[in-house]
């Protein structure tokens, strides 16, 4: 399935841009992408802290993803 | 009540049917503290003391840097090197007359946070780094606070309320802190001018509209913006299930992975002959009293430990600084005072003090 994610802050820097578009089989879920993430973009493993919303709410491990769902991952910054 | 002369000058805010004179007469009721006076708490207190809340108190242990005018709009040029809560109770005052200003020239820390906020009805966090955002958060958890929380990094930008009426807070959103270097400030990493001003006048926002009882406060929500695209998301932020219990206040130095060792915070008496053999480019200070400093000297910049308070202005944040004094137990005491009042990070003990020294040669 096809997953568009938006991405903040540090995990902007990470990616390389605001919006990217991905591949995931059809019954991946939060953890599957997280892992996907690491795989292809190492720093994230730095980011313990990292929460993933799906759509409007954050999500945990276990959920399902599900095609054109929006991945909105907003890492903590710190600046004022 | 509202006077004669505040019904004039509150006038615009009068004629709007869901404010009125109830919601003006909450603000002037309210107790509100604003931590940090750079860039976010510029467009918060500005607008805070215009629409006429009745006492702000404001901390910050900074001094204006030039680099700060870029965005923190509370200071002109000639204030450049003057204390940052001092400036700034002059520049509300001015504004608004009707407000009580409370300033603290100190930075918040473990020890001073839950008697400077209990007296206030809702934080603000204006501040720039990851320890003190959880300390604000824990302080507000502890004393049951609402907490306004704004933070910004070059170009984006987060706005939420938390703990309000029991309602989840920032270790909900983000448990545990990044690593250091992935978590760097305005000072490392830069920010665009215009942003704190955007993310700050939307936790003014939200400050009066929880204050004056209108409209849906952004409880239990986290908006983030993307200024280069405008790009603006609105995310629920549930309740963690397993969620870290905050029963006191906490060393966030030590949590957030910043502080640092001891004996990295020393220099030897063998290390500082170098240093000053080499010509390396650091700041000497020495924190005894000017009779001490008659009798022997390395040459150092005198800023008596008695009297250092009045020297935070003149002191380098940016290059290494070595403190000294004559057995190493005064600029330990300086060192402490600096780094916990001041913030500053860059400064390292002469370990033994000028005694050791001559006794090497």
């Amino acid at each position: 399935m096809n997953l568009k994610i938006l991405s903040f802050g540090i995990a902007k820097e990470i990616i390389g841009q605001l919006e990217l578009s991905v591949q995931l089989s059809d019954s991946a879920t939060v953890a599957d992408l997280k892992q996907f993430l690491i795989a292809q973009f190492p720093d994230f493993q730095k980011l313990s802290s990292l929460r993933v919303a799906i759509n409007t709410e954050y999500a945990d491990d276990s959920t399902l993803l599900h095609s054109n769902d929006e991945i909105v991952l907003i890492p903590p910054v710190s600046g004022g | 009540m509202l006077t004669t002369d505040e019904l004039r000058r509150y006038n615009r805010h009068l004629l709007i049917p869901e404010f009125g004179s109830a919601g003006q007469e909450r603000l002037k009721a309210a107790q509100v503290l604003v931590i940090g006076c750079g860039g976010l708490g510029s467009p918060i207190l500005l607008y805070l003391a215009a629409a006429g809340v009745g006492t702000l108190g404001i901390i910050d242990g900074d001094r204006v840097d030039e680099s700060n005018l870029q965005r923190q709009i509370l200071y002109g040029t000639e204030s450049i090197g003057k204390a940052k809560v001092e400036e700034t109770a002059k520049r509300l005052q001015s504004l608004n007359p009707f407000c009580t200003i409370e300033p603290y020239f100190e930075q918040l820390t473990s020890k001073n946070a839950l008697t400077i906020l209990e007296k206030y009805d809702l934080i603000i966090d204006g501040s720039d780094n990851f320890p003190t955002r959880y300390l604000v958060n824990d302080a507000c958890v502890l004393l049951s606070k609402p907490l306004i929380y704004g933070a910004i990094y070059r170009f984006e930008g987060q706005v939420s309320i938390f703990n309000y009426q029991n309602s989840p807070n920032y270790r909900d959103l983000f448990p545990t802190p990044p690593p250091p270097e992935l978590a760097p400030n305005c000072a490392e990493a830069g920010v665009l001018g215009v942003l704190p001003g955007i993310i700050g006048s939307l936790q003014a926002n939200e400050a009066i509209k929880l204050l004056a009882g209108i409209g849906e406060p952004l409880v239990g929500k986290l908006f983030v913006m993307d200024a280069l695209t405008l790009t603006t998301r609105i995310i629920k932020i549930p309740r963690l299930p397993a969620r870290f219990i905050i029963d006191k206040l906490i060393d966030y130095d030590e949590f957030c992975g910043i502080k640092t060792p001891d004996w990295e915070m020393e220099v030897t008496p063998e290390q500082l002959a170098e240093m000053l053999k080499n010509n390396l480019d650091f700041q000497l200070i020495d924190v005894r009293e000017a009779n001490e400093y008659a009798v022997d000297n390395l040459g150092g910049e005198l800023m008596p430990l008695s009297v250092l308070t009045d020297f935070t202005g003149q002191i380098n944040r940016e290059k290494l600084v070595v403190i000294h004094c004559q057995s190493g137990m005064r600029s330990q005491k300086a060192i402490q005072q600096l780094r916990e009042q001041h913030g500053f990070m860059n400064l390292k003990n002469l370990k033994g003090g000028l005694a050791a020294f001559r006794k090497m040669h």
